[in-house]
Formats: C-alpha cells, structure tokens, sequence
C-alpha cells in the first residue's frame, strides 16, 4: 500500500516506556470515544495491554463547548501487566477550553498537554468561564504545554476537500490522533481500516479522515513542538492465544449467548432502555442468528415479566438494566424467587439514588440486590471484577440460576460495562456443559414442588409435556405438590428451604493475592479490582508489608471459607464505591472488625489515594500492636 | 413419556383440574369457566400447548382451575408474562385472564402494549365494575357517582370503555360477551381462538358480593331483547322485538330506527363488517349503549409479533449461512490479534 501505510521512521529519537497515560477530551460532538477507541485499537493490536475510561456526560449534546458538555476517553497501555486506566494523564489532549478546564485538576505536575489553540478564543474562553486565556497568563506552568492550532491545520490539510467548512472541522480529532500516533510510535493502518468500513460507500469522508489522520502524524513528526517520541513494547505477560478488546457489556452479552448454548436452550432477553446498561440489548439484538430473542419492553416491570414467562416456556429468561430499574423489578423478581424459575438479572450499577447520575460510576446497588423485594426472598449474586470477566461469571451466574431455579443477580457497574481490555477469546468445548434439571415424565401425578436433595431444584417441566400440567403462582406452596397453603409450618419451611437453596450453590473459595495471613487484608468486589490490585501490589513491592487483596466474585452465597480467611488477618479494610455495604455484610455475617472505606464521587478508586490509605491502615495497625 | 393428548377427543373433564374452585358462590366466574372448560376441547388444541396466564384478582385465580399449564402471576402484569411465553415459544396457545382492575388499572400499560404489538395471545377480561379481591372499592370501569368503601360519597372519576380502549390499542379482534350466556361466550371464545393475533374479549360479569346486578340494565332476561344487540358480521345490526329495530347514522351519530311488523327494514340501516379497514365503526359500536352490543366488534389482520419475531430470526439464520458457532460469535464485529 502506497499512500496509506504508516509514515517512514522519523529521525528523532525515540524513549521507552513501560506504560503511558493518554487522555482525550473534547465537545460530546467532538467524537472524543472513537478517538479514544481507535488509539487503544491501535495498541492492542500492537501488543500492549490496555485498560480504558470513557467518561462522557449524560446529556446528548450538552450546549457546544461549555463544561457540561465535555466527553474524556481515557486509556492506559503498557508493556506491563495494566489493570487500571491510570490515575493521572501523562498526555491530555484538550479539544477546546472546556476539556481542559474540567480535565485539569486531574493532571499532575508535569503532564503533557496539548491543546487546539484555535478553540482558546473569547467566546471558547467565555463558555469555559476562563477569564482570561489559560495558554497566556502563566497559569499552567507546571505542566508542558503543547499548542497546536488543531481547527487551521486541519482546515489547510483538507483544503482540496470537497467537504463543506463544518464537515472538514469534524475531522480535526483524527489530526490529533495523528500527533498522538506520532508521539507514542503507533501505526495509522488500524485506523485506516476502521475509517474505510465506517464511512464504505461515501469515499469523500473516507478520503478527509485519511488524510486528517495522516497529516496530524506528519506534523507531528516535522514540527518543532515535540523533542522525541515514545515507544511502549508489546506485553509479555499476556499467555499466548488470540485476543480482542472487549467492554463489559459486550462481554455480559457474549456470556449470555453461551450460557444458553451450553444448557442447550434459546436465550430471551427482556430489557427497556436505560444508561449505562442499554449496550447489552444493543449487542444482542444482533445475535439473532445465534437464536437470541430481544424483547424490548414497555418499561422494566414489563422487561422482567416476560423474561421470566421465557423461562416458564423453558428458555434462559434474562432481564438487564440499571439501578433504577431493578427497583421496579423487585416485586416480579420476588414471584420468580417463589414459583422457584431461573432468572438473571444484569444490573449494570450506576450512581444513585433516583436517577442520580446516569453515566457515573458506583456499586451502592448490593444492598438493593441482597434484600430489595417484599419478604424473604433470597437470590444468587455474583460480582466480576473486570470487563473480561463479565463474560466468565455471566456464564457463572446462568448456570447457577439454572442449576439451582432460582434468580441469580450480576452486579456490573458502569466502568466495567464500558470501559474495555483485551479478552483471550475462550474455547468455547473447554466451557463446561450447563444441565437443568428438566423432566420430561412422572410416575403418579407430578410433583412441580418436589426438591432435587442436592441443589434443592425443583424440576423444570416446560409447557408442550403431555401429563406434566400444572400451575404456578405467587402464593405460598406446598412443598411437593406445589398446591395452594397457608400451612405455617410448611411457609416456614419453604421460606428456610428458599434460602437454603442459596447456600447450597457450588462457588469457589475465596482467593487470597499476596500472603495467606498477615496484617491488612483489603477486601473488594466488583469493578473496583484493577485499583485495588495495582494498589496492594504496590504496597506490597516498595513497603514489603504483609497486605492482601482478597476481591470476591460470589457475594451470595460468599465463598465457603471467607470467614476463615477473614480471621487471618489483623486488620480488614473494605473499600467500596458506596458507604459500606460489603463492609455491612461481612459484619453481620463474620462479626469481624472489619473497618470501612468508602468512596462515592462518581467515580472510580485511584491507585495513588489507595496505597495512602493502605499505608494509613498498616501504620495504624502497627500502632495497634505497639500499644499491645 | 406421556400420550399426547391430542389423538383422542378430549371432553370438557379433561380441562377441569384436581382444585376445589373457591370463587363465591353465584359468582359470574363460574359461568365463564364452564363455558371455556367446554369450548376447549373443540379448537383442537392439545391441553398441554395450552397455557393459562393471569393476573391478581378474583378472576385471576382462573388457571388453578384449568388442567392446562397455568401462571398466576403478580399484579397487573400478566401481558408482560404472557408476552415471554408466547415469544419463547410460538407452538403455545396462550389465554390471558384479568379484570377490570388488574387489566385496566394497574396492568392498563402492559395490556396497552400487548394489543398493541398483536401478540398471538387471547385476552378474557372479566368486567364487573368492582374490586371483588380487596373487598369492594370503585374500579376503572366503575360508573361515576358510584358509592364504594372508598367512594362514600360517590366516585368522582370517569370511567373507561375496555373495548374503546383496546380498539384505540390497536387490537385486531375485539369482541364482548356477558357471564350469563354460555352459548354466546362459547361462540365468541371459538371464533377468538381461531383469530390469528391479539384477541380481546371483554365479559360483562356479575360480581354478587360488591356490586351484584351491574349490568342488570341490559342483560336480566325480561329486557335483554330490547337492550342488547347481536353482531353478526355482513348482516345489519339489529334488535327489538321480532327484531324489528335496527341502527342507522345521522352524520356520525348512531340513531335507533323501528319498523313495523310486516314492513320492510329500513335500506339505511348499518351493515355490520368486522373486517372494515377503519376502527371507526368499531368506536361506534363500542358507545353504543341502547342498545349496548354483544360479539365481534372488529377483526382485521396483521401480521403478529411472534411471528415477526421468529421470522427475523431466520432471516439472521440464513444470511449467516449456518456460521453461528460460538467461536464465530466471539470474533464478530471484533479485531483479533494473536500473542
Ligand atoms: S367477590 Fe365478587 S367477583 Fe370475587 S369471587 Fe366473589 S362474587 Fe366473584
């Protein structure tokens, strides 16, 4: 390929690094998430490993360069093991003077910033609430400061456009992927394949992108703002195999499809539209050669109910949304819970209460998932930690709720649903075969109630079954039969055995990372992982002190040992993206003195606030043993 | 495995469940059962394919007492687990009970959109104007003025019209019938069962206990000829002794019109087409209350969702040409790389 490949080595130098931090951020309209996507593209497929943080607002179009309106992307990638998208941008990219307005408090001391100095006019400046030009008064000068007239060198690159003016302007993010392509050594190809499958068929838009791409590479490379460029190797770590970047909800979806495969049954997925869990109905509605039937319901109540009329017909009924709409769903949750249906339920949490803030971060909703609905009505849950996982422990959570008929929750949240990392794409023989307890005869008249001693399921007769005829309902049943009672013995003993059933799920015990006993145990759940896990390891490299991370995937039931391993530790600190929920648990369940920490912005667990924190609770526990 | 019951011609017993039926006694309910307990076995549907779904209410306690598969589920949402059903699997036949609180009140947005979506799935909602269940307040088809436990000095709402409502919810077949009259509720659920698509039917029933003889007006035996007019599609709609009073319009206002014994009727008098594309004579219908129709109001076609639903599902199957293993499903719309 001639004018399209990647631009001959340039003569400066180039420094290695082990990993990097690149933040863009722009307009909601400046196409900021597919900058952002393409440049993490672009290092996976080069081998580095990634994680990534697309922050955006939750109004669509939020008025043109004011505060509200401003959309990041974040991404760290390393030759190393990455488990976060980095605390602090080594490289922020601002598209107008917004961007670098909200973006700014994030940055430390000596980060790169490169800014469109076209956008930092009077008006772009007003809009901002900047009074005076932050470029000019002296007021960044703690960092590098890059300024490129991003708006005129598009401008002049695609002059022989035909474009018209506002369409060429749309193409100046790809000039700043270009300078950003320069600066960390990566090649335009991916970037150029994406641009021609997006814009097939209108090769004027094919032709500008191109061009803008390539031009922001050259300039880059040729003008005197910057001394050298980096290179970041291919991971090492990574076990061979064949990888794809994945997102959280792509991943949910994934597992969804093969849950269904392996327990040999049709998928329905019963969903209403709601941020940020919407992605998962979205890919799925695409799967329907793979038999995926979507339903998208009036409202949330009307979402759970036909997933769980799915599942009495005998398929995997599963029902997705977020907070707010598993609120809604409680009452229905609660009649699966009693006619003892498999269900799954997606709740990719986001920050609440009421409808909070939709496209932030948090995980408030266990609470909510352990004891939200009327009576005594327990469920599985199962938390993964990391957008990859999403996919394992969906397949998790199917197969328990088939294996045992009973609800099971999986708890997202908004950074795993969209945040993304590379996926080793599973074997999909080596996963294993999910059996429902189907029955398809009976001696005497059928028992719909009569529990398997081992899971405590009762047997999935689906409708089609000659002389296994029966109802189901909400009242409280007779165990056996499943008639109609108001025994009180017997609704003690159902509600007992209802909870039982919980318990009797088959979850791993609890992995411990570091030492087996020692002074800190930090305990986590959910999407908060990478964090966590960058942050002991830390503590653990550069202190030498005996902390661990223990971060659970079951939450209900916990993992069989956690007590014991809870009791090994002298200290047990839970950091959670709530005010304490986990911790709550754990104390009630364990009686530990498990002490809290909690975080509720938004947003998620830097690794630098954690090892303070960490170095806090060592300090602390040594003084502890000091005063004996 | 267990005989299909489809081979041998089944009885109105073999849909009557081991449970003891506990509505009150002189309930119009137990009229309705009897009728579907004995059209059942002439549509030719296995009794296993068939599934009852219902709501909370009175009503709602319907599929105990049907040998079939039965769901009672939870308030005002029977739609939406009827909906799963039916879309899960298309091979079931799927009746829907509910009343007028449960389908209009509560679950008023999930029978809207049930309707609405013709979904292949039969409707009966029991109208008896009263919540029997919670013992006696006012409902959404309560007329106004109506004095209950909640409405000591008179309900001060309006009520709703079931069949202008789901008329206006776009439901292909909308019919009314009333709990005292077996043969007529057998012929109206026959020719619901046969319809392809959402059929509602709503059953004027009487409700002994909260608001017994609501619809006495129009149905005790002495009046009912003058009162209630019998739909016969192509035929003129007419009622009245020696059936000699029928419908004709002034503008669009329906007016009742009466010929002698021996004369001719009118040549102005409304023909009744079930099928017309317009759902504006069903609208007339519908008010009408002197005389207040009974049977097929409206019955048109159009294509349903679960077949919608299916068919794009083998749409998506050929156009994958049978790559939909899960190793393909992995890879799709993804770059991959290789470590
Ligand atoms: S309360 Fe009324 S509707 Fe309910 S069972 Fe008794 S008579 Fe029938």
């Amino acid at each position: 390929m001639s004018a399209t490949t990647t631009p001959s080595r340039p003569g400066k130098p180039i420094l290695e690094f082990e990993r990097a931090v690149v933040r863009f951020a722009g307009d909601s309209g400046d196409g900021m998430q597919v900058t952002g996507s393409q440049f993490t593209t672009t290092s996976a497929l080069i081998g580095n490993d990634v994680a990534t943080f697309p922050d955006f607002p939750a109004e669509i179009r939020a008025p043109a360069g004011t505060l509200p309106g401003v959309s990041g992307f974040q991404i760290q990638f390393g030759s190393v093991d990455v488990h976060t998208p980095g605390d602090a941008p080594d490289v922020l990219v601002a598209m107008n003077p917004a961007a670098l307005k909200a973006n700014l408090r994030d940055l430390q001391d000596g980060a790169t910033i490169v800014a469109n100095k076209n956008a930092f006019n009077p008006a772009g400046l007003k809009k901002a609430g900047y009074e005076q030009n932050p470029l000019e008064d002296g007021s960044l000068a703690k960092f590098r400061v890059i300024e490129v007239p991003l708006s005129d060198l598009t401008r002049e690159a695609l002059k022989d456009s035909p474009l018209d003016p506002a369409s060429v302007d749309r193409c100046k993010n790809f000039f700043a992927l270009g300078i950003m392509f320069w600066l960390y050594d990566r090649p335009l190809d991916p970037t150029y394949t994406w641009i021609r499958a997006k814009f097939k068929g209108k090769q004027v838009l094919i032709d500008a992108n191109e061009l803008a791409l390539r031009q922001g590479y050259y300039f880059a490379e040729t003008a005197e703002i910057f001394t050298a460029h980096y290179a970041i190797k291919p991971a090492s770590h990574l076990p061979p195999g064949e990888y794809r970047q994945i997102s959280g909800n792509e991943a949910i979806a994934l597992g969804l499809v093969t849950a269904a495969r392996k327990a040999g049954i049709d998928l329905f997925y019963g969903s209403y539209p709601i941020t940020p869990a919407s992605d998962v109905l979205h890919a799925l509605s695409r799967y329907k050669a793979h038999g995926v039937k979507t339903f998208q319901a009036e409202d949330e109540i009307a979402a759970v109910g036909a997933a769980i009329g799915a599942s009495f017909a005998g398929a995997l009924g599963v029902t997705g949304t977020s907070g707010p709409g598993v609120a809604l769903k409680a009452e229905a949750i609660g009649l699966a819970v009693m006619t003892e249906l498999p269900l799954v339920v997606v709740n990719v949490q986001r920050a609440g209460p009421s409808t909070g803030m939709p496209t932030k971060t948090e995980q408030a909703d266990l609470l909510q998932a352990m004891f939200g609905r009327n009576g005594e009505c327990p469920v599985g849950i199962v938390a993964p930690a990391t957008p990859a996982e999403c996919f394992t422990l969906t397949v998790e959570a199917a197969r328990l709720a088939l294996t045992h008929m009973v609800p099971v929750f999986i708890l997202s949240d908004g950074y795993l649903a969209n945040g993304a990392e590379p996926w080793r794409l599973p074997d999909p023989d080596a996963i294993a075969p999910i059996t429902p307890r189907f029955v398809t005869s009976s001696d005497g008249p059928f028992r719909p109630y009569a529990h398997d001693p081992e899971t405590l399921s009762r047997p999935w007769a689906l409708p089609g079954t000659p002389g296994l005829e029966h109802r189901l309902g909400g009242l409280e049943k007779w165990d056996g039969t499943g008639n109609i009672s108001y025994d009180p013995d017997n609704h003690h003993h159902m509600v007992a055995l209802r909870a039982a059933k919980i318990e009797r799920m088959q979850v791993p015990p609890a992995e411990v990372m570091g030492p087996a006993e020692g002074d800190l145990l930090v305990l986590g759940w959910g999407g908060t992982f990478g964090a966590l896990r960058t942050a002991v390891e830390q503590v653990q490299r550069e202190d030498g002190a005996a902390v661990s991370l223990c971060h659970l995937r079951y939450l209900n039931p916990f993992p069989p040992d956690l007590g014991e391993v809870l009791g090994r530790f002298k200290r047990v600190l839970v950091p959670e993206l709530n005010l304490g929920q986990l911790w709550t648990m754990v104390r009630a369940r364990y009686a530990v003195p498990a002490v809290k920490y909690s975080k509720v912005k938004g947003r998620p667990f830097q690794v630098a606030e954690v090892v303070a924190r960490l170095r806090e609770e060592l300090a602390q526990a040594r003084a502890e043993v000091a005063r004996g | 495995m267990a005989e299909s019951t489809l081979p041998k011609k089944l009885t109105r017993k073999d849909f009557v469940s081991d449970q003891e039926v506990r509505w009150c006694p002189g309930c119009g309910d137990y009229a309705i059962l009897a009728a579907i307990q004995k059209v059942m076995p002439e549509l030719g549907v296995p009794r296993e394919k068939t599934v009852f779904v219902s709501g909370i209410g009175c009503s709602s306690r319907f599929p105990y007492y049907m040998n079939t598969y039965g769901f009672h589920t939870i308030h005002g949402r029977a739609p939406t687990f009827a909906t799963g059903i039916k879309c899960a699997r298309p091979d079931l036949t799927v009746w829907l009970v509910t009343g007028d609180g449960d389908g209009l009140s509560i679950g008023g947005n999930h029978l809207l959109h049930l309707l609405r979506r013709n979904v292949d799935i039969k409707v009966l909602l029991f109208n008896n104007r009263i919540y029997g269940l919670t013992k006696g307040q006012y409902s959404p088809t309560s007329e106004q003025g109506k004095k209950t436990k909640s409405t000591p000095m008179g309900s001060i709402e309006r009520p709703l019209n079931p069949l202008r409502f789901a008329i206006a919810s776009e439901a292909t077949f909308v019919a009314r019938t009333y709990d005292t009259d077996v043969k007529h509720m057998g012929q109206v659920f026959e020719a619901a069962a046969r319809h392809k698509g959402i059929a509602f039917i709503e059953i004027l029933q009487n409700c002994v206990i909260f608001n017994d003889g609501a619809f006495d007006p129009w149905i005790n035996k002495k009046a009912k000829e003058e009162t209630l007019a019998f739909l016969e599609h192509g035929k003129p709609i007419t009622f009245g002794a020696g059936g000699r009073k029928g419908i004709r319009l002034r503008g669009f206002a329906p007016e009742v019109v009466t010929w002698g014994e021996g004369e001719a009727p009118p040549a102005d008098l409304v023909v009744h087409d079930a099928h017309d594309a317009s759902s504006a004579p069903a609208f007339l219908l519908a008010d009408l209350e002197a005389p207040m129709v009974m049977g097929v109001l409206r019955q048109v076609e159009a294509p349903t969702y679960d077949a919608g639903l299916v068919g794009q599902i083998e749409r998506a199957r050929e156009r994958a040409g049978g790559k939909a293993d899960l190793a393909a499903l992995f890879r799709e719309g993804a770059e991959t790389w290789t470590v």
